[in-house]
């Protein structure tokens, strides 16, 4: 394997990686049924005593 | 009675490694190459010594049939914690202004090699960022850790190891800098021996961190957490990397990197900039994540923007740092993937600074009547221009002007002063009242004074160094019509006197408003607390 081939590769890899990773966080964050974990979540630092 | 009460595994564990330590580092001394190493070495000695005075003191005085307290949170480590981050950042504002004065007058050095600018400048970017960066965060994660999982910290002494391990490598890193050591590496100048010590001196950080989050009582970890916890991974993981270095001899100062020429450069500034991203925003986002909630007694404006924030900041910032070498050696392509990926950060960046500051909506009024707040907003504010800026710095037509200038200086700054060091006032101020159990604060108008103080040094620094960076730029490009260039090196550090004279000054504002914070919170903590006031209805608190 020479350095095109290489280079090639990590540059399609990296955008398809990052690119599922990315989506997969942000579907996460959107999906409805999490709505109410984070709801609860962001009042962490509120209800502590 | 007999004796009830004995050592515990954890103390004895640590004493038997302190005496290991402690032999270690006086059979370096004995063989030392030089002197610092032998300084060092005892300055080690002592320490290891004391450690373990201080275990069997903790052993003396506990009661018969008692374990060490462990009931509720662990609070002692934080409040040690906020006490020596205000006292190095005093120490590290001092020394940042005047170097700032010997740059506009450089006699001011006064011809003595340990207070030259080459000298104190690393002294200086240490003090201001990993002693009193670094120990403000520890402390603040220590606290947040606990708050928001509702558990005591993990670990009987490994929290003090982790204090006063990480100051060890604060004092010897910043009296090496001075006896001119240097591992010759920006913001990593520590030479191996100082690198190793914080090697384990962050692993066990990492543990008692992590320790923390698995016996938690609460089933989602708070996205503070994972800000704070993201920095002690990164951090560990950028250290190792760039001091990849072989001693000469394991009793002596001096070590060699591995990598070379642009190899080392590179991996130099991934380190760097990753140091920016990880030390300086990341931890410090976690902080903001945590006060700027609880301050405005608000939940954060969007949790979910908060978890989409953190993947996309911390999977971007890693790649950002070939920027700092544009029009080197670095092949292009990685000149243009540094580049693109810091454009790119201006939109977590953004998102972060919205959330951080829609947290207040609804809350708006806060500003007006609470200081504090209106502090911790400022940071946040500071945060979004620095993060505008950087990227559009980054930008290599852009970079051609402004790389090597002072424009450059500015810019770290409004982030480092603007964004760090107001974010971290601000919780400081949050943290000293809850800690000690006062009421309030000794006085909120002093908080407000030192708002201003530090708001105008801000100022003055940056827009100084926005004309005298510019200037510079300009200068250094000017031709004349036979193509000869315009102006000699000497004409540009003379055309920038007045500029240097301004910026220490708005140095000496920023001082003197951390001075005022010195006073309020040693007057806080010198207040009786209310419960007890309450105890004495006849007598007035001592004055």
């Amino acid at each position: 394997m020479d350095h095109q081939t290489i280079s090639q590769f990590s540059g399609i890899f990296g955008l398809i990686f990052f690119g599922i990773l990315f989506a997969g966080v942000v579907v996460y964050a959107l999906w409805p049924r999490n709505k109410k974990k984070f709801d609860h979540a962001a009042r962490l630092p509120l209800e502590e005593d | 009675m007999a004796q009830t009460k004995s050592f515990r595994m954890g103390e004895g564990a640590l004493i038997i490694v302190l005496a290991a330590l402690f032999l270690m580092c006086v059979f370096v001394v004995s063989n030392a190459h030089d002197n610092v190493m032998a300084f060092h070495m005892a300055v080690g000695a002592v320490g290891a010594l004391l450690g373990i005075f201080a275990v069997f003191r903790r052993y003396q005085k506990r009661a018969n049939g008692q374990g060490p307290d462990e009931t509720g949170y662990n609070e002692g480590v934080v409040k040690a914690g906020v006490l020596i981050s205000i006292f190095w950042g005093v120490a590290g504002f001092l020394i940042g202004d005047y170097i700032a004065w010997e740059l506009a007058f450089p006699f001011m050095n006064l011809d003595f090699e340990m207070i030259n600018f080459g000298r104190l400048r690393p002294l200086h970017t240490s003090a201001v960022i990993f002693a009193f960066g670094g120990n403000i965060l520890i402390a603040s994660s220590f606290y947040v850790v606990q708050r928001t999982n509702r558990t005591r910290l993990a670990g009987d002494l490994a929290p003090w190891f982790v204090f006063w391990g990480y100051n060890m490598v604060i004092l010897l890193a910043g009296t090496g800098y001075l006896l001119g050591v240097t591992h010759g590496h920006e913001y990593a100048e520590p030479e191996w021996y100082v690198d190793w010590w914080l090697t384990v001196v962050w692993v066990v950080y990492l543990l008692v961190f992590l320790g923390t989050l698995i016996k938690r009582r609460e089933s989602h970890i708070y996205v503070a957490n994972w800000f704070y916890l993201s920095f002690i991974v990164t951090i560990a993981m950028l250290h190792l990397g760039n001091n990849i270095a072989i001693p000469v001899s394991l009793y002596g100062v001096k070590s060699y990197h591995v990598f070379s020429g642009v190899q080392d450069a590179m991996t130099q500034w991934w380190y760097g900039h990753n140091a920016v991203g990880f030390f300086l925003t990341a931890a410090f986002l976690g902080m903001m994540y945590y006060f700027v909630p609880k301050r405005a007694e608000r939940p954060v404006y969007s949790y979910r923007l908060s978890i989409v924030h953190f993947w996309a900041l911390i999977f971007t910032y890693i790649w950002a740092g070939p920027h700092h070498l544009h029009y080197t050696a670095l092949p292009e392509w990685a000149q243009t993937l540094g580049m693109t990926f810091s454009v790119i950060l201006w939109m977590p960046s953004w998102g972060g600074m919205i959330n951080g500051l829609m947290t207040l909506s609804g809350a708006w009024d806060k500003l007006r009547t609470d200081p504090v707040m209106r502090m911790l907003v400022a940071s946040v504010a500071f945060y979004g221009m620095s993060t505008f800026e950087g990227p559009m710095m980054s930008i290599k037509a852009v970079n051609q002007l402004s790389h090597y200038t002072d424009w450059t200086v500015g810019h770290v700054h409004s982030g480092a002063m603007g964004w760090v060091g107001m974010i971290s006032f601000g919780a400081i101020y949050c943290l000293v009242p809850w800690l000690w159990k006062r009421e309030r604060l000794y006085s909120v108008a002093l908080v407000s004074w030192h708002f201003w103080l530090a708001t105008i040094g801000i100022v003055l620094y940056i827009t100084s160094m926005w004309v005298s960076g510019i200037m510079q730029g300009l200068m250094w490009r000017a031709y004349t019509s036979l193509g000869f260039l315009e102006y000699s090196f000497i004409e540009t550090v003379e055309a920038m006197h007045p500029y240097y004279a301004i910026r220490a000054l708005g140095g000496a504002f920023f001082l003197l408003g951390a001075l005022v914070m010195v006073y309020n919170v040693w007057m806080t903590i010198r207040a009786l607390p209310e419960s007890e006031k309450a105890g004495l209805p006849a007598l007035q608190a001592a004055e």
